[in-house]
């Protein structure tokens, strides 16, 4: 039985030790910039990513796909598309989270004076940054072919932070699955299964006809109220279907809860993974 | 006499059902190197993940420098450095950003991480390739690298778990310098190792360890005294070893295996025996030996002697 319970001794004022975690969470942050720098094909691939979806699904989809209440299909389409990509982030921490603890980086991090909480702020901070330009190349595709928000600039920065906040929270989620996978290459073949969950979704058809269950699904998808919010805040079409569920009436609240729903969980699950990984 | 550096005492984990210590001790002198030797699964990484406080043990304590690995865990991250089997960098980064990154998370100042960064590299022979991705750098290099960004914060311990696991000779070598320069600046050095050469080469004091306990400790010269060499005897033809076999038991004391159809090898007792003694005694039973060799015993040996002397005191 264990009889040794962590329990720091060490004596640090707060204020210090949120210094540390502050600073060290920058340096590990200016790494995941750096190791970008050094493959400038990733980012391609990451900035044309949105764009071939765009491109892929306003005109493939868009020339079968009728929006219930009237309007443009890739208007309709585009806050799904920010939906769907703002969850990548999920992906993007859970594999970086997995390769560093099998290649033994996160061993060499624990076995330092590293502030504990710098590492998975370190990763989700650096999603966060990096998915700036991810939304301003959104943007600009969605713009080109022919989206555009409607409700002035308040409506439309609130949609943005929405997309913000809730792609720091699901960093978290990605923090968790990477630290309890564990294994680069595990992570990469749980990478295509996201897909699906995030197709489950009101973000490329209405959910007006699917069969109950799967309504229910989608409606409560976190995908779907982020889309649901994005498509009232920008003004696009396909805001509010009929006798919607909760989290479709209330989108904007629904992507508050569900942001704070994943920080609340998943921040201290992370970190006592973190801490304990491997012991 | 100051207290040990590192100090262990009846450290038990299991894993399951498995058992990877079982009460193991430990102590090290300050400045000294302490090779951990025991083959794979004698519980050598556990104890040093124990020592590194990645691990908490389920029983027994530890402690770097005075400081519990588990109460003062903060305290001992900050005296120690820890290269593992795997080479712990980055690889899409380069030798020296490497560098510079772990040394602001180990809380130097930036000056002081870049500077120590430049020291190191240009003193372990890395400089021409610092600016280069260590994805490029051979495993050598790779290892030399990890090993170097443990020194960034001067620790006072540090830990090579199989440092050279891998590596060409060649290799092998530099790690076998580069730990030595660094005893030379008096780091107390615990590395684990699966070969007798290497702890041989650079450990002052041998610590082996077989099923999660330290079952022998010495100097190098020490067990291999008390472990003798092994003599391995090649004849003319398969029909000499019966006589062969009957010199060596009176040598050695014990039976000597075949390991061919005629080929002998016998583990000598501890103590000076001479090559020339062994062949003139062959020689006066008229055994005719195509190749007789005295050998430093195999690890194999060594735990085979160490475990059965174990046993027999039982």
């Amino acid at each position: 039985m264990t009889t040794a319970i962590p329990a720091p001794t060490t004596v640090t004022p707060i204020a210090g030790r949120l210094r540390w975690t502050i600073r060290d969470g920058l340096t590990l942050v200016a790494r995941e910039l750096a190791r970008l720098k050094a493959e400038p094909g990733q980012i391609v691939a990451a900035l044309i990513f949105p764009v071939v979806m765009v491109v892929l699904f306003g005109y493939v989809f868009g020339s079968a796909i009728q929006v219930p209440a009237g309007g443009d299909y890739r208007e309709y389409l585009m806050p799904g598309l920010f939906a769907m990509v703002c969850f990548t982030a999920v992906q993007g921490v859970m594999t970086r989270m997995a390769a560093d603890a099998s290649q033994g980086v996160m061993d060499r991090f624990r076995s330092m004076p590293t502030a504990r909480l710098a590492v998975p702020f370190g990763q989700t901070g650096a999603d966060s940054l990096v998915g700036l330009p991810l939304l301003a190349i959104m943007v600009a595709t969605g713009l080109l072919v022919g989206w555009q928000p409607h409700r002035g600039a308040a409506a439309t920065s609130e949609a943005f932070l929405l997309i913000v906040l809730l792609r720091y929270a699901l960093g978290w989620l990605g923090v968790h699955l990477g630290l309890l996978v564990k294994d680069d290459q595990m992570a990469a073949q749980l990478v295509p299964l996201f897909l699906p969950v995030t197709m489950l979704s009101n973000a490329f058809v209405p959910t007006g006809g699917m069969p109950a269950w799967l309504r229910f699904v989608t409606d409560w998808n976190p995908v779907s109220a982020l889309t649901a919010a994005l498509r009232d805040l920008f003004g696009n079409p396909g805001a509010r279907p009929a006798h919607p569920a909760w989290p479709m009436a209330h989108p904007v609240t629904a992507v508050l809860l569900w942001s704070a729903a994943l920080l609340v969980v998943f921040v201290p699950l992370s970190m006592r993974a973190y801490a304990r990984s491997g012991r | 006499m100051t207290d040990p550096i590192v100090l262990a005492e009846g450290l038990h984990k299991s894993f399951g059902d498995t058992h990877a210590l079982r009460g193991l001790d430990l102590s090290v002198p300050r400045g000294t190197v302490c090779g951990v030797l025991g083959p794979n699964g004698a519980g050598k990484t556990t104890a040093v993940r124990i020592l590194a406080t990645l691990s908490d043990p389920d029983s027994g304590r530890a402690s770097i420098a005075g400081y519990d690995v588990v109460r003062q865990a903060g305290r001992v991250r900050e005296r120690i450095g820890l290269a593992g089997q795997s080479a712990a960098v980055d690889e899409k980064l380069t030798g020296r950003a490497n560098l510079r990154m772990f040394g602001r998370l180990c809380h130097l100042s930036r000056r002081e991480a870049h500077g120590r960064a430049d020291e190191l590299l240009e003193r372990f022979g890395l400089a021409a390739a610092a600016d280069r991705r260590v994805a490029g750098y051979s495993g050598g290099m790779r290892r030399r690298l990890d090993l170097i960004t443990c020194l960034i914060q001067r620790p006072e311990v540090l830990f090579l778990d199989e440092p050279t696991t891998g590596l060409d000779p060649r290799s092998r070598t530099e790690i076998w310098d580069a730990v030595r320069a660094l005893v030379a600046d008096g780091t107390t050095v615990l590395l684990t190792t699966q070969h007798l050469d290497e702890a041989d080469r650079l450990a002052d004091d041998i610590a082996v360890v077989d099923h999660g306990r330290v079952i022998a400790t010495g100097a190098p010269d020490e067990l291999k005294a008390a472990v003798g060499d092994g003599l391995d005897v090649v004849l003319e033809s398969p029909a000499e070893l019966r006589p062969a076999a009957t010199v060596l038991h009176a040598l050695a004391g014990t039976d000597p295996t075949m390991t061919g159809a005629d080929r002998l090898t016998v583990p000598l007792p501890g103590g000076a025996f001479r090559l020339v003694d062994i062949v003139r005694e062959l020689d006066r039973a008229g055994v005719a030996a195509a190749d007789v060799r005295l050998r430093r015993p195999t690890l194999d040996e060594v735990f085979l002697r160490l475990t059965d002397a174990k046993e027999s005191a039982r």
